[in-house]
C-alpha cells in the first residue's frame, strides 16, 4: 500500500538579513491511515512542516523537498488553485486557539457552512443541516443555539469543538492538529481530546498531532517524531517511547514529573551544540 | 457576591433586562447628545463673550450716541446676569434663531439653510469618492505589500496628504477647465439655468435629477465634478492609508490561516473576511473624514466660488458678523455630534462583540 503522504527530505529556510535561517532540515516521513505525533520545543520547525504541508507557510519561506506528496499528487509543483482545492477537502487542519483562529464578526454556524459550500455544491438548507450534524458530532448540546453564536460568545473548549466542526465538516482524509489543546484549560483538554480521538477513528482520518506535550502525544499517537532544531532527531512507536535512545527524546521524558514521587530537583534539559547538526 | 448568587439574579431578572436594556440604551443615547450639545452651545455661547467685537457696536456703528447704545445693549439683553443670557441663548439657539446677520440682514438660520446643501452636496460626493477609491486602493496595498502597486498607492497618498489644497484646485481649474474644457467653470449652476431652476432641497444634483431636467443635471455635475474629486482625492489619501494599515493587520491574524486552510478563495479571504473586519474601524475613519468635509472646507469653496458653509463663514468672520459665525459653527458642531453618533450606530452594527444579550 502506499502511503498517504510522503514527505521525503523536506526543508524549510528564510532569507534574513544576517543570512539564510534554516527552519526544518531534512525532514522525512510517511504516513498512512494512522496517528503520527510531532514533539519538539518552539521553534523546532513542528508547525513549520505541518504548515508546508497544507501549503500555507508564509510568503517569505522557502519549501523544499525531495517530494512531498499527498495521494500521489505532488505538493510542490502542484498549481495553486489545486492545492487550494484540497485544503478543506482532502487536507484540514486544526489551529491552537479559538480566540483568534475563528473569524470574530462571522456566526460560527456560517464559517462552519463557509467550508462546506466552498468545496461540494450543496443547497443553503443541507449545508445548515449538515453544519448542525457536525456540531452535534463535536458533542455541542444544542447545536441550533450554538450555529447562531459569534466566536467571543462561547468558551474556549466550545470554540474549539466549533474549530473542529468547521475543518472536517468536509470529511478531509488527513487532519493536521497544531497544538489544538494547548490554549485550553487542562480539563476541557481532555474532552476535546476525546472528541478528536473518536471522530478520527469513526472516518478513519490520517492524522497529525503538533504539541510540545510528549507524553500526551505518547498515549494519543501511534508513532512519535521528535523534532529538534528543525531535524527530526527520532523517530519511535509510542509504545517504544521509554526505550527512546536518543539524549535529547531521554532528556524530555526525565524532565516530566511524575505524581507521588518526590524528585527534588527535577532534571533540567541540557541541550548539545552537537544535535542541531 | 458569590457566583451562585450572582447566576440566579441574573436569570431571574432576565426578562425584565430584556424589556429594560434597549430602553435604558436609549435614554443613555439622549443624555449623552444632550450633555454634548449643551456643551457645544456653551461653548460657542463663551466664544461669543469673549471675543472683542462690541455686537452693539457691530449693529448701530461707531457714530451712535450713547442713549440710543444703552438701549440697544437692554434690547439684546446683554446688561443681564452671564447665566441669564446663557439660558436665553440656548432657549434661542433650540429655536433655530441665530439672530440676524449683519453682513446679509437675514435671518442666520435662513442663510445657513441656503448655504448648508451646497457643503452637504460637495462633501457628501466627496466622501463617496473618497471611499469608493480610498478602500479598494488601500485593500490592494495591503494585499500587495511592499509590491510596486503598494508604492504608489502610498505615493498617491502621501501627495494627497501633503500637497496644498488650493494649489491643486488651482492647477486642476487651469487644466480641466481653461486648458481642456472638460468641466464648468467655478459655481454651483451655467447662468443659463441659474433663474430658471429651483431647487426645492438646496441639493442641485439631486433635484435635477428628480425633476427629470437631465440638461441642468448635466451642467450640475459638470461644475460639482472638480471640487468634488478634489475634495475625494483628499479623503482619498487618508482612507487608503487607513485601510492600508488596518487590512495588514487584519491580514496577519490566525483566522487568515484558518480560512485558507479551509481552502477559501484568495478574494473571499480578502472580502469576506479581511475587509469586513477591517470596516469596523474603518467606519470611524470615514465618517471622521466625512465630518472633515462637512466642516465647510473654505479654501476649496473658495476656489471654486462654492456657496458654502466654509466660505459664509469665512465672509461673516472677516465682516465681524458674530451671530453669522457663531450660528454656523454650532451647526458644524451639531453635524459632528451627529455623525459620531452615526458611526457608532454602524460600529455596534458592525461588530458582533459590541452587541449586548
Amino acid at each position: 500500500m502506499t502511503p498517504m503522504l510522503t514527505v521525503e527530505d523536506l526543508a524549510i529556510s528564510f532569507a534574513t538579513r544576517t543570512g539564510r535561517f534554516e527552519a526544518v532540515r531534512g525532514v522525512s516521513f510517511t504516513l498512512g491511515r494512522e496517528r503520527l505525533g510531532i514533539v519538539g520545543e518552539s521553534g523546532s520547525g513542528k508547525s513549520l512542516t505541518g504548515r508546508a504541508i497544507m501549503g500555507l507557510t508564509p510568503p517569505s519561506a522557502d519549501v523544499t523537498a525531495r517530494r512531498l506528496a499527498f495521494d500521489g499528487i505532488d505538493l510542490l509543483t502542484a498549481p495553486p488553485a489545486q492545492r487550494r482545492a484540497l485544503r478543506g477537502a482532502r487536507l484540514s487542519m486544526v489551529l491552537q486557539d479559538p480566540k483568534y483562529s475563528l473569524d470574530p464578526v462571522m456566526s460560527i454556524g456560517r464559517q462552519i457552512v463557509e467550508t462546506l459550500r466552498t468545496h461540494e455544491r450543496v443547497s443553503r438548507r443541507e449545508a445548515r443541516e449538515r453544519a448542525l450534524d457536525m456540531l452535534a458530532a463535536v458533542q455541542i448540546e444544542n447545536p441550533a443555539r450554538v450555529f447562531d453564536l459569534y466566536p467571543h460568545e462561547v468558551s474556549g473548549g466550545m470554540g474549539q469543538r466549533a474549530m473542529i466542526a468547521m475543518m472536517l465538516i468536509a470529511n478531509p482524509e488527513l487532519l493536521i492538529a497544531d497544538e489544538p489543546t494547548s490554549a485550553l484549560d487542562v480539563t476541557v483538554q481532555l474532552e476535546v481530546l476525546g472528541i478528536l480521538d473518536r471522530l478520527v477513528t469513526d472516518r478513519g482520518m490520517g492524522l497529525i498531532f503538533i504539541s510540545h506535550d510528549l507524553r500526551l502525544v505518547s498515549s494519543f499517537c501511534d508513532r512519535v517524531l521528535v523534532m529538534y532544531a528543525g531535524r527530526v532527531v527520532e523517530e519511535i512507536a509510542a509504545a517504544e517511547l521509554a526505550h527512546a535512545r536518543h539524549p535529547y527524546t531521554r532528556g524530555l521524558l526525565a524532565c516530566v514529573p511524575v505524581p507521588g514521587h518526590d524528585r527534588h530537583p527535577l532534571p533540567v534539559l541540557d541541550r548539545r551544540p552537537e544535535w542541531r547538526l | 457576591m458569590s457566583p451562585t448568587v450572582a447566576a440566579a439574579s441574573r436569570t431571574g431578572s432576565r426578562p425584565a433586562a430584556r424589556l429594560w436594556r434597549p430602553l435604558l440604551g436609549l435614554i443613555r443615547f439622549a443624555a449623552v447628545v444632550a450633555t454634548t450639545f449643551l456643551g457645544l452651545l456653551a461653548v460657542t455661547f463663551f466664544i461669543g463673550r469673549v471675543i472683542p467685537v462690541d455686537p452693539v457696536l457691530a449693529v448701530l456703528g461707531d457714530r451712535a450716541p450713547a442713549s440710543a447704545m444703552e438701549r440697544v445693549r437692554e434690547e439684546m439683553g446683554l446688561n443681564l446676569p452671564l447665566w441669564q443670557q446663557f439660558v436665553l441663548y440656548v432657549r434661542q439657539a433650540l429655536s433655530g434663531d441665530f439672530g440676524t446677520s449683519v453682513l446679509t440682514t437675514n435671518a442666520v438660520m435662513d442663510d445657513i439653510r441656503r448655504v448648508f446643501p451646497a457643503t452637504i452636496e460637495l462633501a457628501t460626493l466627496g466622501t463617496l469618492i473618497g471611499t469608493g477609491l480610498g478602500v479598494p486602493l488601500g485593500v490592494l496595498a495591503a494585499v500587495k505589500r511592499g509590491s510596486l502597486t503598494d508604492q504608489i498607492v502610498r505615493v498617491i497618498g502621501l501627495v494627497g496628504y501633503s500637497v496644498p489644497i488650493f494649489w491643486l484646485a488651482l492647477l486642476s481649474l487651469l487644466i480641466f477647465y481653461a486648458r481642456l474644457g472638460w468641466v464648468a467653470y467655478p459655481g454651483r449652476i451655467g447662468v443659463a439655468f441659474e433663474y430658471s431652476f429651483t431647487s426645492t432641497t438646496g441639493l442641485y444634483l439631486l433635484d435635477a435629477l428628480w425633476q427629470g431636467e437631465w440638461e441642468v443635471a448635466w451642467d450640475v455635475f459638470r461644475h460639482i465634478i472638480l471640487p468634488a474629486s478634489l475634495l475625494g482625492y483628499f479623503s482619498l489619501a487618508y482612507i487608503s492609508r487607513m485601510t492600508r494599515s488596518f487590512m495588514l493587520n487584519e491580514l496577519g491574524q490566525e483566522y487568515i490561516v484558518a480560512a485558507r486552510a479551509k481552502g477559501l478563495s484568495e478574494a473571499r479571504i480578502i472580502w469576506c473576511h479581511a475587509l469586513r473586519n477591517a470596516a469596523v474601524p474603518l467606519v470611524t475613519v470615514i465618517a471622521l473624514s466625512y465630518a472633515n468635509l462637512l466642516e465647510g472646507s473654505v479654501l476649496t469653496e473658495t476656489v471654486f466660488s462654492w456657496p458654502g458653509l466654509g466660505l459664509y463663514i469665512t465672509n461673516s468672520l472677516q465682516n465681524a458678523d458674530m451671530n453669522a459665525v457663531l450660528g454656523g459653527t454650532l451647526v458644524i458642531g451639531a453635524t459632528f455630534i451627529g455623525i459620531n453618533l452615526l458611526s457608532d450606530l454602524l460600529y455596534r452594527l458592525l461588530d458582533p462583540r459590541t452587541h449586548a444579550r
